[in-house]
């Protein structure tokens, strides 16, 4: 990995006496495309915030190349931001606006001239010179926000949730767009999203957050194979998460049967938290099975099915490509290396169960929808 | 049902209608035939015609308009930021202050600024406890323009204080990241972004300035006659009520024309930010 360009040293930061962020350490490297992952009020735009400037931290350290920046102002770092909703100055047109950052460090008007013309080319904004911000799309305006800050040579882009106001279609256009210009000019890349999909498919690094604490960083298969807690777990991906016991090493009891398995390192007989990703289990003739249970749902997803099992009362969620009945019995298969075990947590007992698994899941785990309290204490448990 | 409320819509609006015939448009109507009309009551353009030995009057006018103006953003522009950046209870605290004298009378107003620059006022008394000269400024420019600032400056803060109210952070922010410091973010983004509010409060502050009489009468001591004082005294005796009508008319298309332009930009601009 390259040196480290931005250290966090165990940051706090409380607004109006209530901690939004607690103890972050964070490294990102140099080139790198590091996305801070986390449901919605996690602390994600505080953190990118005072990594930008616009923040100070209550406790802790923001180190720059080794150097303390806490009370560096943001128009003194090398470091610009695309922001949540553009921010686009409203009085300049597209091209004022992206030469706005070039203008303030007295670059000569030829100069700016061509480097304007050679990022609207970059960004597919020709011909786009003279309009308002007023007069563009969502996604146009996203290009002269991300236009108007890498024209600036920064070393550090900051990127907040910056698709987040399009439509599907163009975030896919635009996900790829970003990977482009990030491969094409080197610059490290700091991206923040509540959509894991997003966060997998782009980042070289992925910090999960929650609550204010870094969860678990790690490259994207890191994150999704081996999930250290019950919240990544649940948060990225699907998961069944089910009680178990480490009896000895590769030895996890759980659902009421002893499984082999690849992990290891437990005390004898801790209690743990096991995680099968529902790809990862086989339906079988009962007979064949390491268990067996009732399906209660199918919902047929385009190229596999996705199937509720009833097993002993703990409801699993699985893919197969092979259609099954719904009130069938099956048996179900989990290959050792499918088990993956986790340390309990806070998080334990709260996640990854689809007893209660509906359309009404789908909206409470998207995290920009506000779900009373009541409300989803009833959902999830 | 429709139609019973947009009678009722319409009948509600009669009052308003009465009023504007009676107060606004009755009297514009009264200006413009005295304006054409001579004391027989004959239609003549010797009443325009005869304005040009006026011209003085006007020039002496618009300059103290212009300047008192001038004055009113240069206090008026910083104040309304600082207020706009105070915290909440304070601009609360602040916007009270301001708008405190607006609820007493202008003529109370002006009186007291008299008394206080009076050669035996207030500030007088205290150069002279202090062993300085005297300062005699009423009857100077400078207190006529004084007079002005201090009667109109809140018009000019309100409308300006409003549209930073109205500034979204983020631009400021956007400003910063891309390398504003404070002063260039002040001239790049909040000047221009609250140019509304600047264009509103130049109409508000020019408008008052140009037609006041009684300003220039106390605190000018006389020596200056602006056009206020000049309709004012025209329209004492029957027999210059035309003269009067015909400068009253100029005034009013001065004022016209001052609003148009300055409220064009503050309307465009103001479009242009909520678009
Ligand atoms: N300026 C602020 N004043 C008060 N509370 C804030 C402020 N900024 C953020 N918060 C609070 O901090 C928490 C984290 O916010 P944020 O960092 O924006 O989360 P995220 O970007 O992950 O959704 C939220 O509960 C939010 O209400
Ligand atoms: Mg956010």
């Amino acid at each position: 990995m390259n040196n480290t360009l931005i250290k966090l040293c165990s940051i706090d930061k409380s607004f109006d006496g209530e901690r939004v962020l607690c103890g972050i350490d964070l490294d990102i490297h140099d080139n790198e495309f590091v996305t801070l992952l986390g449901p919605s009020g996690c602390g994600k735009t505080t953190t990118l915030r005072i990594i930008g400037g616009f923040e100070t931290p209550d406790e802790g350290e923001v180190l720059f190349e080794g150097e303390r920046i806490n009370d560096l102002p943001p128009y003194r770092r090398p470091i610009n931001t695309v922001f949540q909703k553009y921010a686009l100055f409203p009085h300049l047109n597209v091209y004022d606006n992206v030469a706005f950052g070039l203008r303030l460090h007295k670059v000569p008007e030829e100069e700016i001239a061509t480097r304007v013309r050679e990022m609207l080319e970059m960004t597919g904004l020709k011909g786009f010179e003279n309009r308002r911000p007023a007069t563009l799309s969502g996604g146009q305006q996203q290009r002269v926000a991300i236009a108007r800050a890498l024209i600036n040579n920064p070393r550090v882009l900051l990127l907040d949730e910056p698709l987040g106001a399009l439509d599907l279609k163009l975030r896919k256009d635009m996900q790829n767009e970003l990977k482009r210009i990030h491969n094409a000019t080197g610059i490290t890349f700091i991206y923040v999203t509540h959509d894991q999909e997003e966060a997998l498919s782009m980042s070289d690094t992925v910090v999960v957050m929650a609550d204010g604490k870094i969860q678990q960083i790690g490259s994207p298969t890191d994150i999704y194979n081996e999930p250290v807690n019950a919240f990544v777990a649940d948060f990225i991906g699907e998961s069944n998460i089910l009680d178990g016991v480490m009896q000895k090493d590769r030895k996890a009891r759980f659902a009421g049967q002893t499984f082999d398995c690849v992990d290891g390192g437990f005390a004898k007989n801790e209690p743990v938290d096991i995680v099968i990703r529902p790809e990862d289990v086989d339906v079988v003739p009962v007979e064949k099975g390491m268990l067996s249970g009732t399906v209660t749902g199918v919902t047929f997803k385009g190229d596999y099915y996705e199937i509720i099992v009833d097993v002993g009362g703990f409801k699993w969620m699985i893919e197969t490509s092979d259609y099954v009945a719904p009130d069938a019995e099956i048996g179900l298969y989990i290959e050792p290396d499918a088990i993956h075990v986790m340390k309990k947590s806070e998080y334990s007992g709260k996640f990854g169960d689809y007893s209660t698994f509906s359309e009404e899941m789908d909206w409470i785990s998207d995290p920009d929808k506000e779900v009373s309290e009541d409300e989803e204490t009833t959902l999830l448990s | 049902m429709k139609k019973r409320l947009s009678f009722l819509e319409r009948a509600a609006a009669v009052p308003h209608l009465v009023w504007t015939l009676l107060f606004i448009i009755g009297p514009l109507l009264f200006v413009l035939y005295f304006a054409f009309t001579d004391n027989d009551g004959a239609f003549t353009f010797a009443n325009i015609a005869h304005l040009s030995s006026y011209a003085h009057i006007f020039f002496v006018s618009i300059c103290f308009s212009v300047v008192a103006t001038a004055f009113c953003l240069l206090i008026g522009y910083p104040l309304a930021l600082a207020m706009a950046r105070a915290k909440p209870s304070t601009q609360k605290l602040l916007l009270v202050l301001l708008m405190l004298p607006m609820w007493i009378s202008l003529l109370i107003r002006t009186y007291s600024l008299m008394t206080l620059l009076d050669n035996g006022g207030l500030v007088n008394s205290l150069l002279r406890a202090m062993g300085l000269a005297p300062w005699h400024m009423v009857g100077t420019g400078g207190a006529v323009v004084l007079g002005m600032i201090y009667d109109f400056l809140p018009y000019m803060v309100l409308p300006i204080y409003t549209s930073m109210t109205k500034l979204d952070k983020r631009y400021l922010e956007a400003a910063a990241d891309l390398g504003c410091n404070p002063c260039q973010t002040l001239f790049r983004v909040t000047l221009p972004l609250t140019a509304p509010g600047i264009f509103s409060g130049i109409t508000m502050v020019f408008v008052p300035s140009i037609s006041t009489f009684y300003i220039s009468q106390k605190l000018g001591g006389g020596n200056f006659d602006l056009i206020g004082d000049t309709i004012e005294r025209q329209f004492q005796y029957t027999s210059t009520y035309h003269i009067g009508a015909a400068i009253s008319l100029v005034m009013m298309l001065l004022i016209i024309a001052s609003v148009a332009i300055f409220g064009r930009f503050a309307d465009k601009e103001e479009e242009g930010m909520l678009a």
